[in-house]
C-alpha cells in the first residue's frame, strides 16, 4: 500500500493554487461583483404558500412606484416552456417540470411567481412587496409516502426471494435521511446584457454547466447559441446545486433581451434557502440476508424519494444513483432495489455532493453494523467477508448507471479496509479509556464506493504563445475546487514548463463552446484528460516545426524545460516560445494550438472508508466528533493538497448532514429553516480539530491517461454512515438509529430508551 | 424611500465623501465604492463573509449602516496586501490551503487580522473559537486555523528576535 507523498513539480506536486492571490486580495470576480452601467435590478416575488391556485396578480401599485420599470409574470413567459432536464433518462413526465414562472398555480413556498425590475435593488425589493397575488390555497402534500410516485426505478438481479428464504440471518431497517442541501456560501447572482447592436446576449454568474445553460436559453429566447456568451467567473462554492438552470436564469436573460438594458439579480439568503435545490430526503426500507458465517446472500431496498415540487435539471439522477450505487464495493449474489420518486409541496430537489451515495451508504453501512452485531461477528470482519477482493476487479454490475455500463474498474477494497483499521486502532483504546472515565464514547466506520469521471466528454484548447506562456480554454468550471491549478499542472507537465506558465480559463462559452462543465467529480478525470491530449497535440506540432527549423527528424528531438533539442547538440535547440513565434508565421494554419476532446464510456470508481470517534452528551444530546479519518483511493492525485482539501471540506459538510442541517417544514408546508440561525452549517467548533486523511494511489484508473479518479465527493459520502455507527456504538443501541440527522432531541430520545 | 446623507469614510487610508441612503448597509456602501472584496453571504450577521474592521474592530458589514461609519476608518481585504506583496496572513492562508472558493476568505482574513492584533499569542483552542464566528462551506476550517496559528507563531518569533513584523 503506497501512501502518497507528493512530488516537487508537475503532476503529483503540491503546487500553490493559481486562484489564491486574486481571492486573498479581494480581486476575485463573483456574481454580484459584475457592474454594468445602467443596470436594472430584479427582485423575485415568491409564493408564500405551499400549494395554491393563482387567482390574480395585480402589479399596478408596484408599477406605479417611482423607479420601477416592469413586472414580469407567468403570462409573459408561457412560450418559454418548462425548464428541461439536463441528463434525461427519457421516462420523466413533462408535467413534473418546473415552469419559469407559473401561469396558474404554485407548488412550494419560495416559488417565483413574478419579477420586479427597478433602478436599484432596494426599490425593487420595496416594489415586490406591492405586487398583490391572490391565492386560493390547496391542500399541501408534505409526506412523500402518502402520494403516488411520479416515477419508479427498479433494478436487480439474482434470486432475492430464495436467498432470503434460505438465509441464516435476515436483518431489516427503516432508515430516513433528512432533507438538507449544498448551501454554498455565495448566494446566486446573474447579470445579463443584450447588446442590441450585435444581437449578442452576455451573461455573467452561471457557473457549472454553461454550455448546457446556453443551449436552454437559446431555445427559450429564440437566439442562436453563438449569440449567447456565458462568462467565466469565480464561484462561491457549488456542491451540485449552484449553476444548474433555474427559473431565475431564464427570467434575468429574458428581461435583458426585452428591456434592451443590463439586468442584474442577486438573491438573499432567505431566498436561497427555499429556492436553490434541496437534496437527500429519502426513506429506506433496507434488508440483507446472510448465511451463518455472515456472508451476504442478498440485499434489497425499497426507497421513497421526496423530490419536492418539481423535477428540475437533475430529473431522476439522484434516485437512480441511490439504487445503482447501493451495492457499493460488496459481493452481492442477489440484489433488488426500487425507488419511488414522489413530488411534494416543498422546494424541488437536485444533487448535493455525493448524491444518492451519502444516503445509500448510510443505509447500507448502518444496516451492516446492526447485522454484524446480530450475527455475532466483528463489524470489520463482516465487511472483510463481503468486500470484493482485488482478484475480482474489474467487476461488472449487471445493470447500467447514468447510461453507462457499471464496471468497477480498479481497486483493492480489503487492503484499504485494513489500512484504515490499522490507522485508527488506537481510537478504540481511546474510546475504552473514555468509557472507563464514565464518558459515552463510540467508534464507528463506514465503507463506501464512489463514482467519478462521468462522461461523455470534455474539451480543451491549449495555446502556446510566443511569450512562452500557455493558455488553456477548458469546458470545466471553477467552483472553488482549484481546477484551474490542476489543469495548469497537467498542461505544464506535458509541455515541460512550470505550472505558473499556464493560465487556465474555464467555462467561457465563447472560448470553449464544446465544453460540458464540472459536476460528478469529473473535472480532473475528464477535463484533465482533455487538457493532456490537447497539450500533447501542441507538443507534437511544436516538434514538427522545430524539426524543420533544426533540420532533423521530429523524433530526434527531446522536449525538456520548454526547449526542443537534439540530444548531445546544445546548439541545435529551439524554445517552445520561438516555435510558437514561427508557428504564428505559418501561411495556412497559424499558431501553436490544439483543441482536443476526451471521451469516456465508463465512469471510474474510487472507494474509501470513513472512521469516526465520537462522544455523546446524553443529557444535552450533543454529539462531539473527536477524531475522524478518511481513507480514500484516488488512482492518482494531481495535487495532493487539493485532494486533501476536498476531503476535509467534504467531512465538514458530512458532519452537518449527519448532526445539524435539516430543512424542516410545518404542517402547512411553511419552511422553518430560512436563516442560518435555523439551518445550522457546522462552524469550526463542530468539526474535529484535525481530520486525518489517508490518500492512496494503489489502483490508477485504466480508463483515462492520467489514471485519476475523482476526489470531489469522497470526503462526504460515508460521513452519515460513520457518524451514525459511532453514535450507535456509543449509546449501545442494539437496533438501528432510525435515521439522520442525529439531532440533540433524537439523541436524548435514544439515550433515554437505552439507559 | 429616500433619505440621503453625506458622509466621510476612510477606506484603507483613502478618504471618500459619499452620499448614501440611511438604510444602505456598510457592506453595500463599500461594494458600491468598488470594494467588492467584502462579500455578502447571509445579510443577517451569521456567516461573517462581510467582516470588515471599523476603527480596528471587526464588524459585520451587513449589520452596520453606512451612515454609522461616518468619520471612521474602515479596513477591508483590499487593504491587507502591501502594494503587490501579500501580507503574512494572506500568504499563510494560501500555504495552509485555508481557502477554496474564496468567498468567505475576506471575512476570515479581517477577523484574524483583528484577533491577532488583540491577542498576539493565542492558543489553538482560542483560534478555533474565534474562527467559529464565521462560516466556511469549503475547507472544513482546518487550514484556516492552521494559517492563523502559523502567523501567530511567526510574528511571535519575529518579535522575540527583534525583527520587524513582515
Amino acid at each position: 500500500m503506497t501512501v502518497l507523498a507528493g512530488r516537487q513539480t508537475g503532476v503529483g506536486a503540491r503546487v500553490g493554487r493559481h486562484e489564491d492571490t486574486r481571492l486573498l486580495t479581494g480581486r476575485g470576480r463573483f456574481a454580484d461583483d459584475v457592474r454594468r452601467a445602467g443596470a436594472l435590478h430584479v427582485r423575485m416575488v415568491r409564493a408564500p404558500v405551499a400549494h395554491a391556485r393563482i387567482e390574480a396578480i395585480d402589479a399596478r401599485e408596484a408599477l406605479g412606484t417611482p423607479g420601477v420599470h416592469t413586472v414580469l409574470t407567468g403570462a409573459d413567459c408561457a412560450e418559454l416552456g418548462p425548464i428541461p432536464i439536463r441528463l434525461p433518462r427519457g421516462d420523466e413526465p413533462a408535467s413534473a417540470l418546473q415552469p419559469v414562472l407559473p401561469a396558474d398555480s404554485v407548488r412550494y413556498v419560495g416559488q417565483p411567481v413574478a419579477a420586479v425590475v427597478a433602478e436599484d435593488a432596494y426599490t425593487a425589493e420595496d416594489a415586490a412587496e406591492l405586487v398583490r397575488v391572490e391565492y386560493a390555497e390547496l391542500p399541501a402534500v408534505l409526506d412523500a409516502r402518502e402520494c403516488a410516485p411520479v416515477g419508479t426505478i427498479e433494478i436487480g438481479y439474482g434470486g432475492v426471494d430464495a436467498a432470503f428464504a434460505g438465509a441464516a440471518h435476515v436483518v431489516r431497517a427503516r432508515l430516513e435521511v433528512g432533507r438538507h442541501a449544498a448551501v454554498p456560501l455565495e448566494p446566486r447572482g446573474l447579470t445579463a446584457e443584450y447588446e442590441a447592436g450585435t444581437g449578442k446576449l452576455e451573461i455573467w454568474g452561471a457557473t457549472k454547466v454553461p454550455v448546457f445553460n446556453r443551449g436552454v436559453l437559446a431555445r427559450m429566447l429564440g437566439l442562436p447559441e453563438e449569440r449567447i456568451h456565458l462568462h467565466a467567473m469565480d464561484t462561491g462554492g457549488g456542491f451540485g446545486a449552484r449553476g444548474e438552470f433555474y427559473p431565475e436564469d431564464a427570467i434575468v436573460a429574458l428581461l435583458a433581451t426585452r428591456l434592451r438594458a443590463p439586468v442584474t439579480w442577486t438573491e438573499d439568503r432567505a431566498e436561497n434557502l427555499v429556492a436553490l435545490n434541496h437534496s437527500r430526503q429519502q426513506e429506506h426500507r433496507i434488508a440483507a440476508a446472510f448465511d451463518a458465517e455472515g456472508v451476504l446472500l442478498a440485499l434489497t431496498d425499497e426507497v421513497c424519494h421526496d423530490n419536492g415540487a418539481y423535477l428540475r435539471t437533475h430529473g431522476f439522477m439522484v434516485p437512480e444513483l441511490t439504487v445503482t450505487m447501493l451495492p457499493g464495493p460488496y459481493r452481492i449474489p442477489a440484489f433488488h432495489a426500487r425507488i419511488a420518486v414522489a413530488l411534494t409541496n416543498k422546494t424541488p430537489c437536485g444533487t448535493y455532493r455525493g448524491p444518492g451515495r451519502y444516503e445509500g451508504t448510510f443505509a447500507r453501512e448502518h444496516l451492516f453494523d446492526v447485522a454484524a452485531d446480530r450475527i455475532g461477528i466483528d463489524r470489520a470482519e463482516l465487511r472483510r467477508r463481503n468486500l470484493l477482493r482485488a482478484g475480482e476487479i474489474p467487476h461488472r454490475r449487471p445493470y447500467s448507471a447514468l447510461n453507462t455500463e457499471m464496471v468497477l474498474d480498479a481497486g483493492d477494497y480489503p487492503g484499504l479496509l485494513e489500512n484504515a483499521l490499522a490507522h485508527t486502532e488506537p481510537w478504540q483504546a481511546e474510546r475504552d479509556r473514555l468509557r472507563a472515565e464514565g464518558r459515552v464514547s463510540g467508534y464507528g466506520f463506514a465503507y463506501f464506493l464512489e463514482k467519478s469521471g462521468l462522461g461523455p466528454h470534455e474539451t480543451a484548447d491549449v495555446l502556446l504563445h510566443p511569450s512562452g506562456r500557455v493558455t488553456v480554454h477548458s469546458g470545466a468550471t471553477s467552483l472553488g475546487q482549484g481546477v484551474e491549478t490542476v489543469l495548469a499542472q497537467i498542461a505544464a507537465e506535458r509541455l515541460s514548463l512550470p505550472d505558473t506558465a499556464v493560465t487556465v480559463i474555464n467555462g467561457d462559452t465563447d472560448l470553449q463552446p464544446f465544453g460540458l462543465g464540472s459536476w460528478a467529480s469529473r473535472s480532473t478525470v475528464v477535463a484533465g484528460s482533455a487538457v493532456r491530449l490537447a497539450a500533447d497535440a501542441v507538443a507534437a506540432k511544436a516538434r514538427g516545426i522545430a524539426a524543420t527549423l533544426l533540420g532533423c527528424a521530429p523524433e530526434e528531438l527531446l522536449l525538456e524545460a520548454g526547449t526542443l533539442a537534439v540530444p548531445g547538440f546544445p546548439e541545435r535547440s529551439v524554445t517552445l516560445a520561438d516555435v510558437a513565434a514561427e508557428a504564428g508565421r505559418d501561411a495556412i494554419e497559424p499558431g501553436l494550438a490544439a483543441r482536443r476532446r476526451f471521451t469516456v464510456d465508463h465512469m471510474t470508481y474510487p472507494y474509501g472508508m470513513h472512521v469516526a470517534l465520537v462522544e455523546v452528551d446524553t443529557g444535552t444530546g450533543a454529539v462531539r466528533v473527536l477524531r475522524y479519518l478518511v481513507a480514500y483511493e484516488v488512482g492518482r492525485a494531481i495535487n495532493p493538497d487539493l485532494v486533501e482539501g476536498q476531503l476535509l471540506g467534504g467531512v465538514a459538510q458530512g458532519i452537518g448532514g449527519a448532526l445539524y442541517e435539516q430543512f424542516h417544514y410545518d404542517e402547512a408546508g411553511q419552511p422553518q429553516a430560512t436563516t442560518f440561525m435555523d439551518y445550522l452549517l457546522p462552524t469550526a467548533e463542530e468539526v474535529p480539530d484535525r481530520v486525518q486523511t489517508l490518500i492512496t494511489e494503489d489502483a490508477p484508473s485504466p480508463d483515462n491517461p492520467l489514471g485519476a479518479k475523482g476526489a470531489g465527493e469522497g470526503g462526504i459520502t460515508a460521513a452519515g454512515g460513520a457518524i451514525a455507527n459511532a453514535v450507535r456504538d456509543a449509546l449501545g443501541v442494539p437496533e438501528d438509529l432510525g435515521g439522520l440527522p442525529l439531532t440533540p432531541a433524537r439523541i436524548v430520545e435514544l439515550a433515554d430508551a437505552h439507559r | 424611500m429616500h433619505d440621503p446623507h453625506l458622509i466621510t469614510i476612510t477606506v484603507n487610508g483613502t478618504e471618500h465623501e459619499v452620499l448614501t441612503e440611511s438604510r444602505h448597509t456598510l457592506a453595500d456602501l463599500l461594494r458600491e465604492l468598488g470594494y467588492t472584496g467584502t462579500h455578502l453571504g447571509c445579510e443577517h450577521g451569521i456567516c461573517g463573509a462581510c467582516t470588515v474592521l471599523v476603527d480596528g474592530v471587526p464588524a459585520r458589514g451587513c449589520l452596520v449602516f453606512g451612515v454609522q461609519a461616518d468619520g471612521r476608518e474602515v479596513r477591508t481585504v483590499e487593504g491587507l496586501a502591501d502594494g503587490g506583496e501579500l501580507s503574512d496572513l494572506q500568504r499563510a492562508f494560501a500555504e495552509h490551503h485555508g481557502l477554496q472558493c474564496g468567498f468567505c476568505t475576506p471575512g476570515f482574513l479581517m477577523l484574524a487580522e483583528a484577533f491577532l492584533a488583540e491577542n498576539p499569542a493565542p492558543t489553538r483552542a482560542e483560534i478555533r473559537e474565534v474562527v467559529a464566528s464565521n462560516l466556511c462551506r469549503c475547507t472544513g476550517y482546518q487550514g484556516i486555523v492552521d494559517a492563523i496559528e502559523d502567523v501567530a507563531g511567526k510574528r511571535a518569533g519575529a518579535a522575540d528576535t527583534g525583527t520587524s513584523r513582515p
